[in-house]
């Protein structure tokens, strides 16, 4: 089987689960669910025994990429998927009270069925290599986010963050395809790599100019500077599992399309400084304006959406230190960085859905006395607040770490002191959750109870995170041998 | 396996959490280490106690462990010493033990792991091991000013670290060498106009976690509002770990770090005059001592500027050992010092100089080791300090030719008053602690149980055995640098 079957295959379970959806009684929705982590880990099965494509296929060879980074992010969108799932059924009270029928669980099998295309979207995306099938693919998955947004349709907060991902996301739709032109028109091609082939100093203007107007949409995606204004609102009014899949797989891919578009112009000594240089103005603005911004915050899924602008702009630190660094490539740091970011993350929304479902809260106050009230779960969350923050020891510092390896190695020294403030500062914010936790009372003393789900969910990430910290090879391994 | 001294209280720290009881998993892990490190100074072979493995293979980082040479094995001594006493000395508040223990426990394999690493990585990352529980123990069970206190240095000292990862990068790439291993990149060499850079983000990386002026105004206020035991750990032991880097990563960068000379001087000489008569305003004994312990660190920061502008630990054999001897000294005798202040604290109920006096009626024996911390702390002659500022002023003349003084000379010639200094704030703080007519806080103080005083006296004995024959330290520095055996071992892990 040639792998552009596995989109398709995750494509169609996601329709006839759709249309099984319809027959299927309320109370029984759950297995809507249960089937789309079933054909997602089996996508994920097959990613691992699918043949390359058949090179004498030109047509799709000249549209579809197999290669390591496109392994790598397949898998990773795959898995992303089944955790939101999980994430989801977690959620489905709260999913069902803003639909439907607050009593009946009508209104939720959609939402696992359209998780399923995004999917199949964004495994599109890290396999784009030409400007067409990045635009299609892109806005497969963007069109099915806005659904996602909005989906509790009888939540004020979730329709707003809806309209206001819907704006800003068409306005960043018509810089991608305003630059997708520029592009065409000045080097008569669609495809990347001989867009990459045509560069010279006469049209590199031309070029860089569809480039900047491109990597402003692809901010859009990333929720990088200049359009990050969307991620804090959007998070917030998101329902959880959408927020996560948002912050996790929707980065990833918009990181793994970023990477496609750039490296013809990082690897070309005509357009390689320039480019250099918007990447780094893009990742010293990111980064501060991810970390200072998230210190004044109360809300933890705020907290959440400015860590993942400041964490955008440490990834793209790797990114402006293009194949620099003597060790790993800029790719390789971006998959590294992005799948301790996953397990971090994931770790952080699990925590935050608990404490949402015991406290009914999401403020940061909801965590005072966590450390009296579940000590265990107060412990995992250090863990994870420890790795997010970059202590050492723990898998959160390695993507840092690697970071600001690669931007030494090229001497971009303007961005890394600016990472240093962005360092300091994320071990402030981070802290404040662990000073909530063990430094504050709370009034209510009741012990806050994690679902089974949630649990093992958690014990395995947290180890994970531990584990990786003292070893950190096994994702180096998957990302070179995918 | 050298690994085991950071297992055991790591493994401890664990069990605790999981419902051991803990006090006593805390006492018998830190009790372990102690018997282990004691016995590494007597039974000393380099090779048969190191381990490499390799974590990553690009960059290539190695969880590498073991004696690098005598200077790492003082400070796992001094380390083990202060884990013990501070695990003995530690009361738990009711309810927090578990937290307690288990914090105190990862501070110290925190320490210890970064004194055994000889790979540059986990030396810098078993170091930021003891942020965490640092933070927890200042904020939750601290005292005073405790929040703010907390914040200061855990913003300083992550602020710190990230300065010196850049610095340790940059170090790492300039050496062109394949591994962050300390034996290659020893052997390797920088290219000067890279020196100058590296130096300056090493100096000021590690200056922050040593607490240099002006980067020092988190220590004292930290070191007064922690529990005894973080404060002991911190300040004695912690504190080490950047003169410890310092004097480690010398040999890679010389050059550049004689380009920051001139300022290392200045700043070291504002360590030990400016915070000294910072220290003799101080209006309570724990921020007295917690001045003096950053004033303290330029006497050894004077050791590194002789080194520094002699160019060399053969063209001054002596500043590397006065430095250490004063660490471990320093480490000891602030450690004890931080102890009996607490001990004063509960038997008092406060540490205000004003409202203390008269102690040394009511507690004679608190009274007099005390007041030996406080002589060694000062200097007196016999006790270990002694030995350690001796051999650091000695090495600010070791080259002189008696051709004009040079900085280092000027230098260590205004350091000297800081012995008087030292002795101005330590005796009139005695004199108003422990002196003068008993005031009422302190009339119906009770001495010190038996259980009080081991711990207390197991760091008195360590300073009177180094003061009387400090050779026992010096001969270990003269031991050879590990690394006929480490090769083997990384060639045994790599197949």
């Amino acid at each position: 089987m040639p792998a552009y079957w596995l989109e398709a295959f995750v494509l169609i379970s996601g329709i006839v689960l759709l249309l099984l959806e319809a027959f299927i009684p309320s109370r029984h929705k759950t297995l809507i669910a249960i089937g789309s982590i079933g054909a997602l880990v089996f996508a994920l099965v097959l990613l691992f025994l699918v043949k390359d494509p058949d090179p004498a296929n030109t047509e799709m060879a000249r549209f579809y990429a197999w290669d390591a980074s496109a392994k790598f992010f397949k898998g990773f969108t795959l898995l992303a998927g089944i955790l939101t799932i999980f994430l989801g059924l977690d959620y489905r009270k709260t999913l069902s009270k803003f639909t439907a029928n607050p009593d009946s669980e009508d209104g939720t099998g959609e939402y696992y069925c359209l998780i399923l295309f995004a999917t199949a979207g964004m495994m599109w995306m890290a396999s784009a290599k030409d400007l067409v099938s990045l635009f299609v693919s892109l806005e497969l998955s963007t069109i099915t986010f806005y659904i996602l947004v909005a989906y509790m349709r009888r939540n004020v907060g979730s329709l707003e963050a809806g309209v206001k991902f819907l704006i800003l996301g068409a306005l960043s739709t018509g810089f991608l395809v305003y630059g997708i032109s520029w592009l065409y028109g000045a080097s008569g091609s669609t495809e990347l790599s001989a867009i990459g082939a045509s560069i010279t100093e006469a049209n590199s203007t031309y070029l860089l100019f569809g480039l900047a107007l491109i990597l402003i949409s692809l901010a859009f995606k990333v929720g990088a500077v200049p359009l990050h204004l969307w991620i804090p609102d959007v998070y917030q009014g998101s329902p959880t599992p959408t927020t996560s899949f948002l912050s996790i797989a929707s980065k990833a891919s918009g990181f793994a399309i970023s990477l496609r578009v750039l490296e013809p112009f990082l690897n070309n000594p005509v357009t390689h400084d320039k480019t250099v240089a918007i990447l780094s103005i893009l990742a010293g603005a990111t980064i501060l304006v991810g970390n200072l911004a998230a210190i004044p915050q109360t809300n933890f899924k705020r907290l959440l959406a400015y860590s993942s602008i400041a964490n955008a702009g440490f990834i793209l630190l790797a990114v402006a230190a293009w194949d620099k660094g003597s060790d790993l490539t800029s790719a390789q740091i971006v998959g590294f960085y992005l799948a301790i970011y996953l397990i971090m993350t994931f770790a952080a929304f699990f925590i935050l859905s608990t404490i949402h479902r015991n406290t009914g809260s999401e403020e940061i106050s909801a965590f005072e006395g966590l450390g009296t009230r579940n000590p265990f779960l107060a412990l995992m969350t250090t863990i994870v607040m420890a790795a997010m923050a970059g202590v050492p020891l723990t898998a959160g510092f390695y993507g840092k770490f690697f970071s600001f390896e690669a931007a030494v190695q090229a001497n971009l020294w303007v961005p890394i002191s600016i990472g240093f403030i962005g360092v300091a500062a994320g071990f402030y914010y981070y802290f404040q959750i662990i000073r909530a936790m063990y430094w504050r009372k709370s009034l209510d003393e009741s012990p806050i109870k994690v679902c089974p789900l949630s649990f093992y969910a958690l014990i395995t990430l947290t180890s994970l995170l531990i584990i990786f910290g003292f070893f950190p090879q096994p994702i180096l391994w998957l990302l070179q041998a995918a | 396996m050298s690994i085991i001294f950071v297992l055991i209280p790591i493994l401890a720290a664990i069990a605790i959490l999981c419902g051991c009881k803990a006090r006593l998993t805390a006492l018998i892990a830190s009790g372990l280490t102690l018997i282990l490190g004691l016995g590494s100074v007597f039974c000393w072979k380099a090779d048969v106690w190191s381990v490499t493995l390799q974590v990553l293979s690009k960059p290539s980082i190695h969880l590498a462990m073991g004696f690098y040479d005598g200077m790492s094995l003082i400070m796992v001594l001094l380390s083990v010493l202060v884990l013990f006493t501070a695990v003995f000395a530690g009361k738990a508040p009711e309810g927090r033990a578990k937290l307690y223990y288990s914090s105190i426990l990862l501070i110290g394999a925190g320490g210890l792991g970064a004194f055994l690493s000889t790979d540059l990585f986990f030396f810098y990352a078993f170091h930021e091991l003891a942020l965490i529980p640092t933070f927890l123990m200042i904020g939750m069970l601290g005292t005073g000013e405790r929040k703010e206190a907390a914040w200061k240095i855990t913003i300083y000292l992550a602020l710190g670290s990230i300065i010196l990862l850049a610095g340790l990068i940059w170090l790492v790439s300039a050496s062109g060498s394949d591994t962050w291993l300390f034996r290659d990149l020893l052997a390797s060499n920088i290219d000067p106009n890279a020196q100058s850079g590296i130096a300056a983000l090493l100096i000021v990386g590690f200056g922050v976690l040593i607490s240099l002026f002006p980067f020092h105004s988190w220590a004292a206020p930290a070191y007064a509002a922690a529990p005894a035991p973080v404060a002991m750990l911190h300040a004695g032991v912690l504190k080490k770990f950047g003169l410890f880097g310092l004097i480690r990563l010398y040999p890679m960068v010389p050059s550049g770090m004689q380009d920051w000379l001139g300022w290392l001087i200045v700043l070291l000489l504002c360590n030990i005059l400016w915070v000294g008569f910072v220290t003799i305003n101080q209006k309570r004994l724990d921020m007295m001592l917690g001045n003096s312990s950053v004033m303290h660190m330029g006497y050894i920061f004077l050791a590194f500027a002789a080194l520094i502008q002699a160019g060399g630990a053969e063209a001054n054999p002596i500043a590397i050992p006065g430095a250490v001897v004063l660490m471990f000294a320093h480490g000891i005798s602030i450690a004890l010092l931080f102890l009996l202040t607490d001990v004063v604290r509960q038997k008092a109920g406060t540490v205000e100089l004003a409202e203390l006096g008269g102690l040394a009626k009511s507690t004679p024996r608190l009274a007099f080791l005390f007041g030996l911390a406080g002589m060694a702390s000062i200097g007196l002659p016999g006790l270990a300090n002694f030995s350690g500022e001796v051999l650091v002023f000695l090495s600010g003349f070791e080259n002189y030719k008696g051709e004009g003084f040079g900085c280092v000379q000027v230098a260590t010639i205004l350091a000297l008053w800081g012995v008087v200094i030292s002795a101005v704030y330590m005796l009139r703080a005695y004199r108003q602690t422990f002196q003068g007519p008993a005031s009422s806080v302190t009339e119906s103080a009770k001495d010190l149980k038996l259980s009080d005083q081991i711990p207390a006296i197991i760091l008195a004995t360590a300073l009177l055995v180094v003061g009387l024959y400090p050779n026992s330290l010096l001969s270990l520095l003269k031991k050879p640098p590990c690394c006929s055996g480490c090769d083997q071992n990384t060639e045994q892990a790599e197949q």
